[in-house]
């Protein structure tokens, strides 16, 4: 079995609409997973039914019970991340609090509770393309990293059962907490760029995580003819870095429109992205065959 | 209603762009609105994993400051093995055996807890570098960006230690991580107003949605930017209708503003005419500060 994770860097570079096509594509060989846990979206083109639905429970909170707060204040200058407000009632800040237990511990009335965060919920779904994994973060919630971890877990669990050869994952933009859950111990990352001095900018940095974390790297541009130069140089950059090319993908509003319809591209016939994207997964599925597999 | 007079300068605020979704334009219009600005301006890159402001203006940057995190260091010499700190740590960054006790501080919060607890006093805490702060001047436009080190997963800190920079005495604009969860919170608080910047797509209004209910919750005022206005459907139009949210700009899809964009240039350069819109925002924003209507 083989994990792909799609990444960016820079958010809004495409990542979804083409994951969602590489899920088509897939032939219904690939369980779905989206771990852009923050701002999910590949539901929207998926049009997924859940089969089961889950609570996400993660870390605690802290809480004042106010009959029996003193208002002595010792727990103020204690918290770390200002969550405790100083004014004429000592009140915790719910979304600034992360949950670390030390007023809690310190309190001398004992007047913090400290209960279990419910910080989201996850789902198994059936899609027209296969089972799909998703979540959705509670808003304001914490622990965007632990349900990327689960979110992974689980679609690999249901890979195993449903004798999968493919888990497609749907990464979060950025470099840090959720990325890095996204990516650690997977197959292979698939980086869907554009060629903009962020978009190459972001990629740069996404590279040296990559290769930190020792996985091997395929890169498609997306958009490639707003600036074809600057294609050209990210994919030599790349080329240097030992990353793969999967191709480019032209800028076609096919995909918008795709997208308002609630489809992959891929399935509105023949359009300049679809054959494109078709033609990287190609490349993608051969190069996946020559990578050992996990077990 | 009584139209205010004309203002040239802004009211120092803290005006804060976000977005639910990547890549709607959030650094485009942070950066057009500190260049259409007046006076001295203060942008603040709090998108810290992948900061772009300063690719649009090519600041010169005179400081860089490392920003660091406490974390726990041990004395073998002087640890019982007791077990209490790795009993307290809520992120599992402190693992005890029986005759060793391992630190993990890539997943550390700084929090201070295991070493309040410590009873051998075995734990003291050392800096960590988690990224970097610099700061720079183009023009009217100082500008402070924050970089997260590559490899650190928590970005929080590095914002926060952006935010430190801010200068009540100007107008600051805060140019913000997509998503909604810690550190686009970390980012948005605290703020006098928000921008959301969105796309009329279906995934730019599930998105905004998200973004909209994080702001009512943080109970922030906030307006919406419609970029790329004319592509997509009417989904956020209608939603910002029935929500009675008001969308205080439309800029048009413009391929001369994706190539502008690829190469490094604003907004501004693509389409001059909008800068006039972009301080009547502005203005828009400092009179509703001061009890003003949007």
């Amino acid at each position: 079995m083989k994990e792909i994770v799609i990444i960016s860097g820079k958010g809004g570079t495409g990542k979804t609409s083409i994951t969602a096509a590489f899920a088509a594509l897939a032939n219904k060989e690939a369980v779905l997973a989206d771990c852009d846990v923050d701002a999910a979206d590949m539901h929207l083109l998926l049009a997924p039914t859940a089969r089961h639905t889950h609570p996400f429970y993660s870390g605690h909170r802290a809480e004042i019970v106010a009959a029996n707060c003193s208002q002595c204040g010792k727990c103020v200058p204690l918290c770390r991340f200002d969550a405790i407000t100083s004014g004429p009632d000592i009140k915790i800040i719910p979304s600034a609090c992360e949950g670390c237990g030390v007023c809690v511990h310190e309190c001398p009335q004992n007047a913090i509770t400290f209960n279990e965060q419910r910080c989201g919920e996850w789902y198994q779904s059936d899609t027209r393309f296969g089972s799909l994994v998703h979540a959705r973060l509670d808003i304001g919630a914490e622990n965007s990293g632990k349900l990327v971890s689960l979110v992974r877990k689980e679609a690999r669990n249901l890979a195993l059962a449903e004798q999968r050869e493919l888990i497609l994952v749907d990464g979060p933009p950025g470099i840090g907490c959720p990325v890095i859950a996204s990516i650690t111990g997977a197959d292979v990352v698939c980086i869907i760029t554009e060629p903009t001095c962020s978009g190459q900018h972001d990629l740069q940095r996404l590279l040296a995580l990559t290769k930190h974390f020792e996985i091997p790297t395929f890169l498609t541009v997306n958009k490639w003819d707003i600036n074809p130069e600057m294609t050209a140089t990210i994919q030599q950059e790349a080329l240097k870095q030992g990353v793969k090319l999967l191709g480019t993908i032209p800028y076609d509003s096919e995909v918008t429109a795709a997208q308002v319809a609630a489809q992959t591209v891929v399935e509105r016939g023949d359009n300049s992205a679809a054959l494109a994207i078709t033609v990287a997964w190609n490349n993608l599925y051969k190069h996946l065959k020559l990578i050992n597999t996990t077990p | 209603m009584r139209l205010s007079p004309p203002q040239t300068t802004v009211q120092p605020m803290k005006l804060a762009i976000a977005s639910g979704k990547g890549g709607t334009g959030k650094t485009t219009l942070a950066v057009a609105l500190a260049q259409a600005c007046l006076s001295p301006v203060h942008l603040l890159d709090c998108d810290v994993e992948e900061p772009n402001s300063h690719l649009f203006l090519t600041p010169h940057f005179s400081k860089k400051q490392p920003v660091t995190v406490a974390v726990p260091q041990i004395d073998e010499t002087l640890c019982s093995h007791c077990g209490q700190c790795a009993d307290f740590c809520q992120f599992n960054a402190i693992v005890a055996l029986p005759k060793q006790t391992m630190i993990f501080s890539e997943l550390c919060h700084s929090c201070g807890g295991c070493i309040r607890i410590c009873p051998t006093n075995a734990l003291t805490e050392t800096d960590k570098p988690v990224g970097t702060i610099e700061r720079g001047q183009c023009d009217h436009i100082t500008l402070v960006k924050g970089t997260l080190d590559v490899g650190q997963a928590m970005s929080p800190p590095v914002i926060r230690a952006v935010k430190k920079q801010h200068d009540p005495k100007y107008l600051t604009i805060i140019d913000c991580p997509p998503g909604t969860s810690c550190p686009m919170i970390t980012a948005v608080r605290d703020a006098d107003f928000v921008l959301l910047v969105t796309e009329p797509t279906p995934f730019g209004l599930h998105d905004l949605t998200l973004a909209v209910e994080t702001l009512r919750q943080l109970k922030l005022p906030f307006g919406v930017i419609l970029n790329r206005c004319d592509i997509g459907d009417q989904g956020v139009v209608n939603y910002c209708h029935q929500e009675s949210i008001t969308i205080m700009l439309q800029i048009p899809d413009a391929r001369q503003v994706a190539v502008a964009y690829s190469r490094g240039k604003g907004l501004l350069d693509a389409l001059p005419d909008l800068k006039p819109q972009l301080q009547r925002l502005l203005n828009t924003i400092s009179q509703s500060q001061q009890g003003g209507q949007i």
